[in-house]
């Protein structure tokens, strides 16, 4: 069966047909919503199987032949960003049926979330680099809107720096898009590797390198371009933090860029060193910054930032181990960073406060999120048995393989302070005496308290990811990336 | 080669009014200084002098034709950012309401 192109199909139908009959039909949005992604989250599931059996599937849009009509590509990369994407958004979507209750139009944001997932499945999926441009705006205008969704004032100036910003990087990607057309005259992924290869590379492919690290590098937050997520993050409403954090600046930063340096272009010695860079500096600022915050959302965002740095700095290193770790550590992250702005917006949803100073013993009230929080925090830090403790690990390790022992170092100590702003996190919000005002607010719906969890559940489980039973799923992923640019060889066999 | 520097004159100028003028309305338009930019290098690397379009018919041989591709996908980036300018701008008149100034160093709540 071909289940590529029900990626982009199902969530875009049901923006559209939740946008036509919402307001209409009592309860319309929620169920189609939650049906939409729960049937995309086994569609990706069921994607690994195929991975296994196929290793690399190609559909054709259309029926025209690559490279003139447009391709989907599907391999281990792309099961596994999939995967991601759609657990985290099901989950998401699940919390959203009585978190947006606090705002008015809920079928709006139901359009707009799944608009921001069409976009999302359809950057993983395509095969064509126009149409990851096209998805990439789809995505990106649907995250500007459900950023500005509250409309109060802080929403909307975080939204407009956020939009500019973004533009900006699009316009970049559309600059090296361009440059890349005109060197190699066509659009398609693997046949630009292809022509690349039977060109010799000039400085041109170096200067479409950097418009790229330039643009992808602004959706992904890098530390200088990353003033822009701090605002925009804590700003929108909780579900859409979790989702922007866990899993948008993944797939429109890390996840393109992964596949336009390692598959399409190619790395050099060069684009490696400024990868590393660009990750610790991420790492090292984005941690400090965290730790002098008093908004919960907006020390998670800052958190986002020094993790990201984490996931390009392992990508950077380029060992196999390194990688696996990388993306090993950006599956975690997707889960526990989505958990914990799902935390917040528990918080946020029983107290109407997000200020750490004026919360303090909400363990007596709110226990589920409490407990689900102590697991979020304790494995993005790094806590032995939970999933993030693995992760970090095998980053470390790869990075004392290669030889980078001082950065490894930095590595080690980035995670102490990040486990120091998330004690003071747990410390300030849930232990401690309870502030008189909170006496009477109660525990928040099921419906919030399930998805958080399950998130914790996965949270502590994932680490078996990388026991043998589980490893094939990560390191299918890697080797697509460690095939480096064999992916046109893969792609065109697929075709023929 | 001259028309390509010009554009690339263009870009920078929409890039300095983005990040130079404090009007936020400016900066839209900046925004959109960059996007025409890029969307006329994108067609000018499809142009041939004297070209004319590849339009076929019968018994027509058109031996000089522009490529058509970049056109295509030039309407398609057009569209795309009409979407954001008017995204921008409506988020622009929100904000006029809430702060009752065009004046970006004055809209400042958000800080840390």
């Amino acid at each position: 069966m071909k289940i590529l192109p029900f990626f982009v199909i199902i969530p875009l139908g049901t923006a559209f047909l939740i946008s036509l009959f919402g307001k209409r039909i009592k309860n319309f949005a929620d169920l189609l919503a939650n049906l939409g992604t729960l049937s995309l989250l086994v569609f990706s599931l069921y994607s690994i199987s195929e991975v296994f059996t196929h290793k690399i599937l190609v559909y054709k849009v259309g029926g025209w032949i690559p490279p003139i009509g447009i391709c989907m590509v599907l391999d281990g990369l792309s099961s596994f960003m999939l995967v991601t994407v759609n657990l985290v958004s099901f989950l998401v979507a699940l919390y959203s049926i009585s978190y947006m209750q606090r705002y008015t139009d809920k079928p709006k944001f139901y359009t707009l979330f799944m608009l921001m997932l069409a976009g999302m499945n359809g950057i993983i999926v395509t095969g064509d680099l126009f149409n990851l441009f096209v998805f990439l705006e789809i995505a990106s205008i649907a995250s500007y809107a459900l950023v500005a969704f509250g409309t109060e004032a802080e929403e909307l100036e975080a939204s407009f720096k956020y939009a500019v910003m973004g533009s900006v990087a699009s316009s970049f990607v559309l600059l090296g898009i361009a440059l890349l057309y005109s060197y190699t005259s066509t659009l398609n992924m693997a046949d630009i590797s292809l022509t690349l290869s039977n060109k010799s590379n000039g400085m041109i492919v170096n200067f479409i390198t950097v418009l790229f690290l330039a643009g992808f590098g602004l959706k992904a937050a890098l530390v200088p371009f990353h003033a822009w997520l701090p605002d925009a993050h804590p700003s929108a409403p909780a579900s859409i933090s979790a989702m922007l954090s866990g899993v948008f600046i993944k797939t429109l930063g890390i996840y393109a860029l992964c596949r336009i340096l390692f598959n399409i272009l190619g790395l050099s010695h060069q684009i490696f060193f400024i990868l590393i860079i660009l990750g610790i500096i991420s790492m090292i600022v984005g941690a400090l910054l965290a730790i002098a915050q008093a908004d919960i959302k907006r020390m998670f965002a800052y958190s986002s930032i020094s993790q990201v740095g984490y996931i390009i700095f392992a990508l950077g290193i380029g060992t196999p181990l390194a990688i696996l770790g990388g993306l090993f550590h950006l599956f975690n992250h997707a889960i526990f960073k989505s958990l914990l702005f799902l935390d917040s917006g528990s918080i946020e949803y029983s107290t109407n406060t997000r200020d750490l100073k004026r919360l303090g013993g909400l363990n007596a009230r709110l226990p589920i999120t409490g407990v689900t929080s102590l697991f979020g925090s304790m494995s993005i830090s790094g806590i032995p048995p939970l999933a993030g403790f693995w992760s970090k690990l095998i980053i470390i390790i790869a990075a004392i393989q290669a030889g980078y022992f001082g950065t490894a170092t930095v590595a080690i100590l980035v995670s102490i302070i990040t486990l120091a702003y998330y004690l003071k996190f747990l410390g300030f919000a849930f232990f401690g005496k309870l502030n008189e005002t909170w006496f009477k607010i109660k525990e928040v719906p099921w419906t919030m308290r399930l998805s958080m969890i399950v998130l914790a559940v996965i949270c502590v489980v994932s680490g078996l990811l990388i026991m043998p039973l589980f490893k094939p799923f990560l390191q299918s992923a890697v080797n697509v990336l460690l095939l480096g640019k064999g992916y046109k060889e893969a792609v065109f066999a697929a075709l023929r | 080669m001259s028309e390509y520097i010009l554009c690339l004159v263009l870009f920078c100028i929409g890039l300095y009014c983005v990040l130079r003028k404090r009007n936020i309305i400016k900066i839209v338009i900046g925004l959109g200084i960059i996007e025409y930019a890029v969307n006329l290098f994108f067609i000018l690397v499809g142009y041939r002098l004297h070209g004319r379009a590849p339009i076929l018919a019968k018994d027509q041989v058109i031996p000089n034709m522009v490529d058509p591709l970049p056109q295509a996908l030039v309407l398609t980036s057009i569209v795309i950012g009409l979407a954001v300018t008017a995204l921008i701008v409506a988020i622009a008149i929100r904000i006029y309401e809430k702060y009752g100034t065009f004046d970006i160093t004055k809209i400042r709540r958000l800080k840390g």
